[in-house]
C-alpha cells in the first residue's frame, strides 16, 4: 500500500467532508452561530470588561472544544447515515488514509471556527494581537485544532458503531483534550498579552501541542482501522 | 441437552479464591486495628494521618489495577488468539480501579481538608489522579457499547491503550501549568513526611492487603464477567444448567 495511495485517499475523504458541510450550511448557519453566542453567553456570565479580557484566551479555548463537539459528531453522523461508512469500508481503501482524511477536514474547520471565536474576542472582549502575537496564534490554532482533531477523530469513529455515542463522546474527548486546552490557553495568552504575557513565552506551550498532535495522530492512525473495521 | 461444544464457564467459586478472600477480611481486619489503635498520632497531622493508612494504599491499588488493565488490554490486541479472557480481566480491573480511584479522591480530599485547610489543591498529582477517574469512567462506558464480544474487546483495548498515552501528557502539561502558578509552599503535599516504624510498617501492611482485597475483587468480577458473556452466547437456559451441575448435593 503506498503511500501516495493514502494521501489519495485522505484527500478524497476530506474534501467529500468538506463538500458535504458547504453545501448542507449546517455549519455555517448552525454551529458558527453557536460558537458566537457561546462567547456572547461569557460575557453575561463574567459580566466585568477587566476579567473578560484577561481569561479571553481561555474562553476562545472553551468555546472551541465545545464546537469540536458539534463538529465532530457532526463529521460520523455523515457517515453512519445510510451506513456510509460500510460504503468506505467495502471500498476497500486503507483505514488510516480514511483516518486521515477526517482529521485534515476537522482540522480545517476547526480553524476556520478558532478564527472567528479568536475575531469575537477582539471585538466583545477588547484584547489586541500585534504581529508576531498574530503568528502565534495562527500557529496556535493549527497545531491545537490537530491535536483535538487526532483524537476525536479516533473516538468519533468509535460512535459509527455503537449506540449512547452523543453523551459518550464528551466524557471520552474532553479530559483527553485538557493538555490541549492547557497549551493553547497559555500560547493564547502569549499572543493577546494578556495578564502582562509576552509573545515570546508561548512558543514553548506550541512546542506542547506540536507533541500532542504528533503522538496522537501517530496514535489514531494505527488505531483507526481496527476501530471502526468490524 | 448439553452443549458439547463451549466449555462449562468457570464457577464464581474456588477454594483458592475464597482462602484469598479470608486471607483479605482478616489483613482488613488487622489493618483496622492498626491504623485506628496501635499507631501513634503524627506531630503535625493528629489522627488526620490516619486516613493514610487507606488513601495510600487505595492509591497504589486503582494505579496497579489501569497498568493491568492496559497490560491485559495490551495482550488482548497483540496476542494471537486475541483472548477474550484478556478482555474481562482488562474489564475487571478497570471497574474495581475506578471504585479505588474514587476512594482515593474522597479519602484524599478529607485529608486535605484537615491538613491543608482546603479539599482540593490544583496540584498535579491530584489533578491527574482526576483525569484519571474520568478517564476510566469513560473506558468502562465504552465497554457497555454493545456489539459482539469481539467487537466489545477490540474496541475497549484501544481506548485504553489511548489513556494510557493520555495520561502522561496530561500530568505533564499541568505539571508545566502548575509551575507557572507557584502556590503558597505551606499547603503543597508534600512527599517526604518522617514517620515511625509501625507508621510505615502499617502503611506498607495496608498496600498489601489492598493489593489482596484487588486480587480478589478482580478474580471475582472476571469470573462473573465470563458467566455474562456465556450467557449471552449460549442462552440463559444454558447457562442456568451448568451452574445447577457446579452445585453437587452433599
Amino acid at each position: 500500500m503506498s503511500a501516495s495511495r493514502v494521501v489519495g485517499v485522505a484527500r478524497a475523504v476530506a474534501s467529500k467532508d468538506l463538500r458535504i458541510e458547504w453545501r448542507s450550511r449546517v455549519m455555517t448557519n448552525q454551529v458558527l452561530p453557536f460558537a458566537a453566542i457561546v462567547m456572547v453567553l461569557f460575557a453575561f456570565a463574567l459580566d466585568n470588561d477587566g476579567i473578560l479580557q484577561r481569561v479571553a484566551p481561555g474562553l476562545v479555548w472553551m468555546a472551541t472544544l465545545f464546537t469540536s463537539l458539534v463538529v465532530v459528531q457532526r463529521s460520523f453522523a455523515v457517515e453512519s447515515a445510510d451506513s456510509a461508512i460500510d460504503a468506505l469500508r467495502l471500498a476497500g481503501v486503507p483505514s488510516h488514509g480514511v483516518y486521515l482524511g477526517k482529521v485534515a477536514a476537522l482540522v480545517a474547520q476547526l480553524v476556520v471556527f478558532e478564527a472567528v471565536l479568536a475575531m469575537l474576542a477582539l471585538i466583545l472582549y477588547r484584547v489586541n494581537v500585534d504581529l508576531h502575537g498574530a503568528v502565534l496564534l495562527v500557529t496556535t490554532c493549527v497545531l491545537g485544532s490537530v491535536g483535538i482533531a487526532a483524537l476525536a477523530a479516533v473516538y468519533g469513529g468509535l460512535s459509527v458503531a455503537g449506540r449512547g455515542r452523543e453523551t459518550l463522546l464528551p466524557l471520552l474527548l474532553l479530559p483527553a483534550v485538557a493538555p490541549v486546552l492547557i497549551g493553547a490557553t497559555r500560547a493564547t495568552e502569549s499572543a493577546f498579552g494578556s495578564d502582562g504575557a509576552r509573545t515570546v513565552e508561548g512558543w514553548p506551550w506550541v512546542g506542547l501541542l506540536a507533541v500532542f498532535g504528533a503522538i496522537f495522530l501517530f496514535g489514531g492512525t494505527l488505531g483507526f482501522g481496527p476501530l471502526t473495521d468490524e | 441437552m448439553s452443549n458439547t461444544t463451549t466449555s462449562v464457564p468457570p464457577p464464581t467459586r474456588t477454594a483458592a479464591s475464597r482462602n484469598l478472600g479470608l486471607i483479605a477480611i482478616f489483613g482488613s481486619i488487622v489493618l483496622a486495628l492498626l491504623g485506628l489503635f496501635f499507631t501513634a498520632e503524627d506531630v503535625d497531622q493528629g489522627s488526620s494521618v490516619r486516613i493514610m493508612y487507606v488513601h495510600v494504599p487505595t492509591a497504589w491499588v486503582a494505579y496497579l489495577a489501569f497498568v493491568f488493565t492496559a497490560v491485559c488490554s495490551a495482550g488482548h490486541l497483540w496476542g494471537r488468539k486475541h483472548s477474550l479472557n484478556l478482555d474481562r480481566l482488562a474489564g475487571a480491573s478497570a471497574e474495581v480501579g475506578v471504585i479505588f480511584m474514587g476512594v482515593t479522591l474522597v479519602t484524599g480530599s478529607l485529608w486535605g481538608r484537615l491538613s491543608w485547610g482546603t479539599y482540593w489543591q490544583w496540584d498535579p498529582r491530584l489533578t491527574t489522579t482526576a483525569f484519571l477517574f474520568v478517564t476510566y469512567v469513560g473506558y468502562l462506558a465504552v465497554r457497555g457499547l454493545g456489539g459482539t464480544q469481539h467487537q466489545r474487546a477490540k474496541r475497549s483495548a484501544i481506548v485504553a491503550l489511548f489513556a494510557v498515552l493520555e495520561i502522561p501528557l496530561v500530568h505533564f502539561s499541568v505539571l508545566l501549568w502548575r509551575s507557572l502558578h507557584q502556590e503558597a509552599t505551606v499547603l503543597r503535599p508534600n512527599g517526604d513526611v518522617k514517620m515511625d516504624g509501625l507508621m510505615l510498617f502499617s502503611l506498607v501492611f495496608g498496600v498489601a492487603v489492598f493489593t489482596t482485597i484487588f486480587a480478589w475483587l478482580v478474580l471475582h468480577r472476571n469470573r462473573v464477567l465470563a458467566l455474562v458473556d456465556a450467557v449471552e452466547l449460549r442462552g440463559i437456559d444454558a447457562a442456568l444448567e451448568a451452574r445447577r451441575a457446579e452445585e453437587v448435593p452433599s
